[in-house]
């Protein structure tokens, strides 16, 4: 851009930037590029963080030395640092993830190879919680509304309360137990037939199921005070339309936020739920990687599971704004 | 302390903390009693179901699980513990250097716990533990800064509250030094929920941990907490399922029992957790209601006029309350004729809202609404339910309420809110209705009607939101206004705007108007009929340009005589109306007023008098109606005359 450019009126472009969604985007879009930069690092610095030779532990004490040495430098880990971090973030971009010192494999076909059974357990879940949540939230917001239903509402939270802290581990051990050993309905493991996905996707779910509908209920009773309801009622309109219409989407706004955590969690949550359940996905090779000191992969897959959870936080973000447009004004 | 025994109140309390309780005395007991049993090899016996010598059965080389699952609580629990006095120190320490290092370092600090903060714990304790190396020593540590940055988050957040009083602001001045400040007086103040959030955090390490030692990432053999239990345990699930369900569940009851406790605790010194979702709403309204409209079946009477848009007889108002039933409105009878513009005055608490409110048949149906009579243009509104006259009340009764700022739906264009009711009540499509919903726009005189349907309610200000709530009335064709306060919350340039607009739209369609105001100036200026309310009562009716010089109850009087005017000398205090509103909860026998009233004698006190019509066909509910009154120069105060 020349000077003179740079000097003249720039009325049109002080529009365009000080427009609210531009600059939601644009520090959306900063926070998203600092967040990555960071798990990249970390993700970088993971292997130079592990006290003693990294190679020498993946191919254990009795691997010969020349062997050690040849595999050091092909990985460039005798390169001063600052090269490795230059050279890291180069392979990065051009999808290299480096080869498995274990199984000699390109860590990129691994990931390519369990990344979707991954994404399929995370976002059923998620789907089945979201499903479950705002239906049972929402109704039972209805029915506790002011000064209604003591009874229903203290038996609703403390039963989801208790459930929402069971860990999804946990819940899948107890699934394995009644359906899998005790009426030995459902498989508990693998990902080979529909009915397979069921226990890894409702042990995923359920927690998360049960703490989402409580935040549905709890932002459903407190809008349904608002002065907005009375003006719908003041309207005459049918029940359903006042709780659906007009309730649920300023519910909606905090609960998908909040809810938003939950999926996030729930994309790390996968790695406990697949051992269960010896599910082909990415959790259960980033724990018997991290056991076979395969640090390569567990680099990847580390980073994968990060931006997953970033990416998640953003959408989150970004739906939140659309439904909710205030908040984007608000932040300014 | 007594705060905190508050806990055991409820009884999620109670059970978390005897939980909280046992697991920490079974953790410094079990190992003294039962490590023999728990470590004796039975080669004879590996692997075998429940029995009555080995209760969740045995494990590969034939010991004890019941046993092992008591002995681990020890080891499970010191290591949550362990990891959650990292997660706090190092917490205090992220989240204390936000304060010590000032505004801009302090800034790259709290950036970089958000970051953090986004990444689930467990995704950070496998980071962690790649780093620190598989084995207890490493899990714990991996627990414990995966933990760090949430304690951080909470340390920053809690300190940032305490920062701002005033004598952290007073030792600041008096030259103490930062670290010295936060030692002394931020740290003690925020000790409390640090504690309970601490509490919580056990549990969540104590579950953490289970899942890392479940992974197999965790505690080595030979040593075992629960999570390496259930790992063995899991992995001869068929053969002996109790392996696996012993430990699982020894993990879940202490894991809730730390977190419930912590929440409980939380709730019951009224912090917000960490988790920052409330155990409960905090609506602590009681009892249950329902909307009834009881009373005789509708009679068409001989006196309903054609041109009686609204007709109302001894209309109550109940709600139920801690002690008795509240009587907010205790029977009103009133009519309104088309084209008329009647005022309620009163103070707040005199029902005049609640009447407005049960005539729109929209009081909470926490309360109840009887009536012997209540008709709209000649429909009986007490019968039929909720959903009967939803037509009726949707087109021909219009509401406008005090705040318009909240009282539009915030997610949703204007346009659209409009529309709605042409939607539903004249089953126009959505373009047609629509199209009216601009059209009312600028009915009702909002410029660019278009534009401004198709934005939000808070790009509207606030004169012009509440025009848009008046063109929202007249999407259909109303009979009658109820317009609550409409003008309270604005500015008083905008007031004048706003009731400007009511009167001409009245003029043109001959619209009834029901106006509640506390101010008199306003009702004397637009009705042409007041009703003044006192205690859930009508105490009077009067043509409204009668206000300062018919009026004869006198509360009216002393509410005329409290506005102040061009002539009111500023000098003296201003003419107040003395005492306090009536609770209606306790409503007094006798006059409700007299207890204010400067007339009042022990009659007034007895017998409560009747609303009677006057020559003029104005009615006044008062004994000592239109008897003189003076103003008491010094006080402000209506007294009765000396003159009588």
């Amino acid at each position: 851009m020349t000077l003179a450019s740079s000097l003249a009126p720039a009325t049109p472009r002080v529009g365009f930037t000080s427009h609210p969604w531009v600059r939601f985007g644009v520090r959306r879009l900063g926070r998203l590029l600092v967040s990555l930069w960071v798990l990249v690092t970390a993700s970088f610095l993971m292997i130079h963080l592990i006290p003693g030779d990294p190679v020498r532990a993946a191919l254990g004490p009795t691997a010969p030395a020349a062997l050690v040495k040849s595999k050091r430098a092909e990985m460039g880990l005798d390169d001063p640092i600052l090269v490795q971090y230059w050279h890291y973030f180069q392979h990065l971009f051009t999808g290299d993830l480096g080869t498995s010192l274990v199984s000699r494999l390109p860590v990129s076909d691994i990931v390519s190879q369990r990344l979707p059974a991954t994404l399929q357990l995370a976002l059923l879940a998620f789907l089945v919680a979201v499903a479950v949540a705002v239906p049972v939230g929402v109704l039972v917001g209805v029915l506790t509304r002011r000064g209604h239903g003591r009874r229903t509402e203290l038996t609703f939270t403390t039963g989801s309360v208790v459930l929402g802290t069971i860990p999804d581990f946990l819940i899948g051990v107890g699934l394995v137990y009644v359906f899998g050993v005790n009426l030995q309905y459902l498989p508990v493991a693998g990902n080979e037939t529909a009915d397979a996905y069921i226990l890894p996707v409702l042990s995923l779910a359920i927690g998360p199921a049960a703490i989402m509908s409580r935040i549905v209920r709890v932002e459903m009773v407190s809008v349904l005070q608002a002065d907005f309801i009375r003006t719908a009622r003041a309207k005459r309109l049918p029940s359903l339309n006042i709780y659906l219409g007009h309730a649920l989407p300023n519910a909606l706004t905090a609960s998908l936020t909040l809810g938003g955590l939950f999926l996030s969690a729930m994309v790390a949550g996968t790695v406990l739920v697949e051992n269960v359940f010896a599910w082909p996905g990415l959790g259960s090779a980033i724990v018997s990687s991290i056991l076979n000191k395969d640090y390569q992969v567990v680099q990847a897959i580390v980073l994968i599971y990060g931006s997953g959870v970033l990416l998640v936080n953003t959408s989150v973000d970004v739906a939140l704004a659309l439904l909710d447009p205030r908040s984007t004004i608000r932040e300014d | 302390m007594r705060r905190w025994m508050r806990v055991l109140r409820t009884p999620l309390g109670l059970a978390a903390t005897v939980l909280t309780v046992g697991v920490l005395v079974l953790a410094v007991v079990a190992p003294m009693l039962w490590s023999d049993e728990a470590d004796a090899v039975d080669t004879s016996n590996i692997l075998a179901g429940p029995s009555g010598d080995h209760w969740a059965g045995t494990d590969n080389l034939g010991r004890d699980i019941f046993f092992r699952t008591l002995v681990a609580t020890r080891l499970s629990v010191e290591l949550a513990l362990a990891a959650t006095a990292i997660a706090v120190v190092a917490g205090l320490i992220l989240g204390g250097a936000s304060f010590l290092l000032g505004r801009r370092s302090g800034r790259i600090v709290s950036a970089g716990i958000n970051i953090a903060v986004a990444f689930p714990g467990i995704l950070l304790a496998l980071f962690f533990a790649v780093i620190f190396g598989v084995g207890a020593t490493g899990a714990v540590l991996a627990i414990g800064f995966a933990g760090a940055p949430t304690m951080g988050r909470l340390t920053q957040t809690l300190v940032a509250s305490v920062e701002a009083r005033d004598y952290v602001a007073a030792a600041r001045v008096a030259g103490v030094g930062r670290v010295r400040i936060l030692v002394r007086h931020v740290l003690p103040n925020i000790a409390e929920p640090l504690v309970v959030n601490a509490t919580i955090g056990a549990g969540g390490a104590l579950l953490s941990f289970a899942g890392l030692s479940f992974l197999g990432l965790g505690v080595q053999q030979p040593k075992y907490d629960w999570g390496r239990l259930l790992f063995d345990g899991v992995g001869s699930i068929y053969v002996n399922p109790a392996a696996a369900l012993a430990p699982g569940i020894a993990v879940l009851l202490a894991g809730l029992a730390f977190n419930l406790f912590g929440e409980s605790v939380a709730t019951s010194l009224g912090l917000s957790s960490a988790a920052g979702v409330p155990l409960r709403a905090d609506d602590e309204d009681e009892g249950n209601g329902s909307l009834t409209t009881e009373g005789q079946p509708a009679t068409s009477s001989d006196d309903t006029g054609s041109d009686l848009v609204l007709d109302v007889r001894d209309l109550r108002v109940t709600f139920p309350g801690p002690s008795g039933p509240i009587r907010a409105v205790r029977g009103v009878t009133f009519s309104v004729r088309r084209g008329e513009a009647v005022g309620v005055v009163g103070e707040s608490g005199s029902g005049k809202s609640l009447t407005a409110l049960a005539v729109s048949q929209l009081v909470d149906d926490t309360g109840r609404v009887e009536a012997s009579r209540l008709e709209l243009l000649g429909t009986d509104l007490r019968t039929g339910g909720p959903k009967a006259h939803r037509h009726l009340l949707g087109t021909s009764l219009a509401m406008v309420f005090q705040d318009p700022m909240t009282s539009f739906n915030p997610t949703r264009k204007m346009g659209g809110q409009l529309a709605e009711v042409a939607r539903h009540h004249q089953g126009m499509d959505r373009k047609q209705a629509l199209a009216r919903a601009v059209d009312r726009l600028r009915a009702v005189r909002i410029p660019d009607a278009e534009k401004r349907a198709k934005q939000y309610p808070h790009e509207f200000s606030g004169g012009m939101r509440q025009r848009a709530m008046i063109g929202m009335g007249v999407m259909g064709n109303p009979a009658l206004i109820v317009a609550d306060e409409p003008t309270t919350a604005l500015d008083v340039t905008v007031q004048q705007q706003v009731l400007e607009l009511l009167r001409s739209i009245r003029e043109a369609d001959d619209v009834a108007l029901i106006l509640i105001s506390h101010d008199v100036t306003v009702v004397g200026e637009v009705c042409d009929r007041v009703l003044v309310m006192y205690a859930g009562k009508i105490v009077e009716d009067l043509p409204a340009e009668g206000l300062a010089t018919i009026a004869k109850h006198p509360y009216t009087r002393a509410l005329v005589a409290a506005v102040p005017d061009m002539d009111t000398d500023l000098v003296r205090p201003l003419a107040v109306v003395p005492g306090r509103p009536v609770d209606p909860s306790e409503v007094p026998p006798g006059c409700a007023f007299a207890a204010r009233c400067p007339l009042a004698d022990d009659h007034c006190r007895e017998v409560e008098p009747p609303l009677a019509t006057v020559a003029d066909g104005s009615r006044v509910a008062c004994w000592h109606a239109g008897e003189p009154l003076a103003l008491d120069e010094g006080t402000g105060e209506l007294v009765e005359a000396e003159a009588r």
